[in-house]
């Protein structure tokens, strides 16, 4: 068994993302042969190649494909790397974490490869058993993939918790070997530009990663009593996080929405503010392991999937 | 230029969703179905795009059984010109053969767009308008919360770099503002991304798929329901289309998510916080 996981890096360091998705193919057989790629250029690829090289035992390779077309994850030139290590090494699986990256490149590639990729996995069962959500989480649904190699997937992050390094661990680093890209394909390469990436600042922890999330909804009203919340996640170290009303009211900015088409999250504690309780929220945060609910409304939806309830919000806001 | 527009019917957004005894699947007969509300955003979105006159045509298709067309009467109460139906009966099609088919059909019509939902929310899978923007080698923009168009001039265009980042800001502000041109054939998609709003420049014909953010469908008025009932609503069989529907899975098992154990309603911070650091542990 091989994998090949696709590789996200930022600053010359794997993201936690695609550290997921190592985890999630170790998950598959403890005789599985992980290769992580890497696209990009420069010095940031050269340093995000060694962090991968050394970031866990069970990589077995580190693949760097280095190419201006790829310093920005377009799609088009993306999916055709894909193909093309593919291609030439012949693996039986393909991972991504199910983000913005991967749920834009898998599927293509997967289409190229002529194989039906499987979205968001929450748990690998056996080699070729998987669970997935359907139905904003509303249904778990088992699937055999019965197609021919390889089998791709794009899996939660919040599903596979970071591999821990063993003690005994060799010191040895993976072997890094750069893509043959004498034969990339560059025939749709030149159909997208990318322009310019708007992200806010913010010092923050991550809300992917972030071990307490509080979010606010339109019962916190305006964008004003929103910030309120940011103190409050400053104080406990959290991650602020909204519902989809109020990114619309323009409280906060998209990146920050939790839900069945935002951010997926299961923090140790997840503090909701004014949240109903829309079942297209409930399915971004219903696996935290503690939530608390404040809200006027005891009939609100929120409190069938909460644990405590509160309705003193201006106080614990202070 | 033509848009094509796919519409998918699913399961009504606002219904509560019962998993069958049996563990088949989840219940869908006497269960209200109603087009994908990613779809009806794409729908919008390509009306928008005819009304300020920069498409001429929109086209609206459908992948499933015969009650689509339910689905696709909606599309043309909206405002779509006329409809295809591809009618594959009950069985489930997955999104590489829808895909597959959808390319068959925008080879046939030849569109500058194929507008999609970014997913359906039965299945959420996210993969359709990726999956066949990749077997027509088009461009493709996932995610959109905006889709703008204007004039650019090709000078303008060379300017940018491929994958890179522009050298000019002036050049990057002429840029961002236009897109959607008829003659130079591009189309500017701002995407929502984890990390904020990415913006990119893709070459005519393209995939959109749509996100939340880009639009409010309208909904249709009677006289526009009376009108789209004399539109027609082309079948096409499958046969024609020379696909071969392929699935590769097996579904195994649908079961409900596991419970949560109730919670408890508290009436002071103290309490709240007395119980999250010492009996849940999390502060």
């Amino acid at each position: 068994i091989s994998t090949l996981v696709l590789g996200e890096h930022e600053g010359g360091f794997l993201k936690l993302s695609t550290l997921s998705a190592l985890s999630a193919a170790s998950s598959i057989s403890k005789d599985n042969s992980i290769s992580i790629l890497l696209g990009g250029s420069g010095s940031d690829l050269e340093k995000a190649a060694l962090h991968a090289a050394s970031v866990h035992p069970v990589v077995s390779q580190v693949l760097v494909a280095d190419a201006d077309i790829l310093t920005h994850p377009l799609a088009e030139s993306w999916a055709d790397l894909v193909h093309m290590v593919q291609k030439k090494d012949g693996y039986s699986y393909i991972i991504s974490a199910s983000n913005s990256f991967g749920k834009n490149v898998l599927p293509r590639a997967a289409a190229i490869l002529d194989v039906s990729p499987i979205t968001d996995v929450i748990e690998i069962s056996e080699t070729h058993l998987f669970v997935r959500p359907i139905y904003a989480g509303n249904a778990f649904c088992t699937v055999r993939y019965t197609g021919s190699d390889p089998c791709m997937m794009t899996i939660r992050s919040t599903s596979f918790p970071l591999l821990s390094i063993p003690t005994d661990a060799e010191t040895n680093a993976a072997p890094i070997s750069q893509v043959d890209l004498s034969t990339f394909n560059k025939e749709t390469h030149g159909k997208s530009r990318w322009l310019k990436l708007i992200s806010q600042e913010t010092d923050r922890p991550d809300l992917g990663n972030a071990r307490i999330v509080v979010t606010g909804g339109r019962g916190l009203k305006s964008a004003e009593n929103f910030k309120l919340l940011d103190r409050l996640a400053e104080k406990l170290g959290a991650a602020v996080g909204a519902t989809r009303a109020a990114v619309d009211a323009n409280f906060i900015q998209n990146d920050l929405q939790v839900g069945q088409t935002g951010k997926i999250v299961a923090p140790d504690l997840y503090m909701a503010f004014g949240v109903s309780g829309a079942i297209q929220h409930l399915a971004g945060m219903r696996d935290s392991k503690v939530i608390v609910a404040v809200n006027k409304d005891a009939d609100a939806p929120i409190f069938q999937v909460m644990d405590v309830l509160n309705n003193f919000s201006q106080e614990i806001l202070k | 230029m033509k848009i094509l527009v796919a519409v998918k019917r699913v399961v009504d957004y606002a219904v509560k969703i019962r998993v069958k005894p049996n563990k088949s699947g989840v219940e869908t007969s006497n269960v209200k179905m109603s087009m994908n509300p990613f779809c009806e955003i794409a729908l919008e979105e390509a009306l928008r795009i005819r009304e300020n006159g920069v498409a001429s045509e929109v086209v609206a298709v459908s992948v499933g059984p015969a009650q689509c067309t339910e689905t696709l009467r909606t599309a043309l109460a909206m405002g779509a010109d006329r409809a295809i139906h591809v009618d594959v009966g009950p069985t489930t099609v997955y999104p590489l053969s829808v895909a597959k088919i959808l390319r068959a059909i925008a080879e046939a019509e030849q569109p500058g767009l194929l507008i999609l939902g970014k997913q359906a929310i039965d299945d959420d899978c996210n993969q359709t308008g990726q999956m066949v923007a990749g077997l027509l080698k088009w461009s493709q923009g996932t995610f959109a919360s905006k889709v703008e168009h204007s004039q650019v001039s090709q000078e303008d265009l060379d300017l940018l770099p491929v994958g890179g980042t522009l050298p000019d800001k002036d050049i990057f502000g002429i840029i961002i503002q236009v897109l959607l041109d008829k003659e130079k054939q591009i189309a500017t998609v701002e995407r929502e991304v984890d990390g904020g709003l990415e913006t990119i420049c893709v070459d005519l014909p393209a995939v959109i798929t749509t996100d939340l953010r880009l639009n409010q469908p309208r909904y249709a008025t009677l006289p526009n329901i009376m009108k789209a009932k004399s539109k027609i609503i082309k079948k096409i069989p499958l046969e024609e289309l020379n696909v071969d529907l392929r699935s590769d899975f097996e579904v195994v098992q649908v079961t409900e998510p596991p419970k949560r154990k109730a919670g408890m309603i508290l009436s002071t911070v103290d309490e709240l916080i007395d119980k999250l650091k010492n009996e849940a542990h999390v502060l």
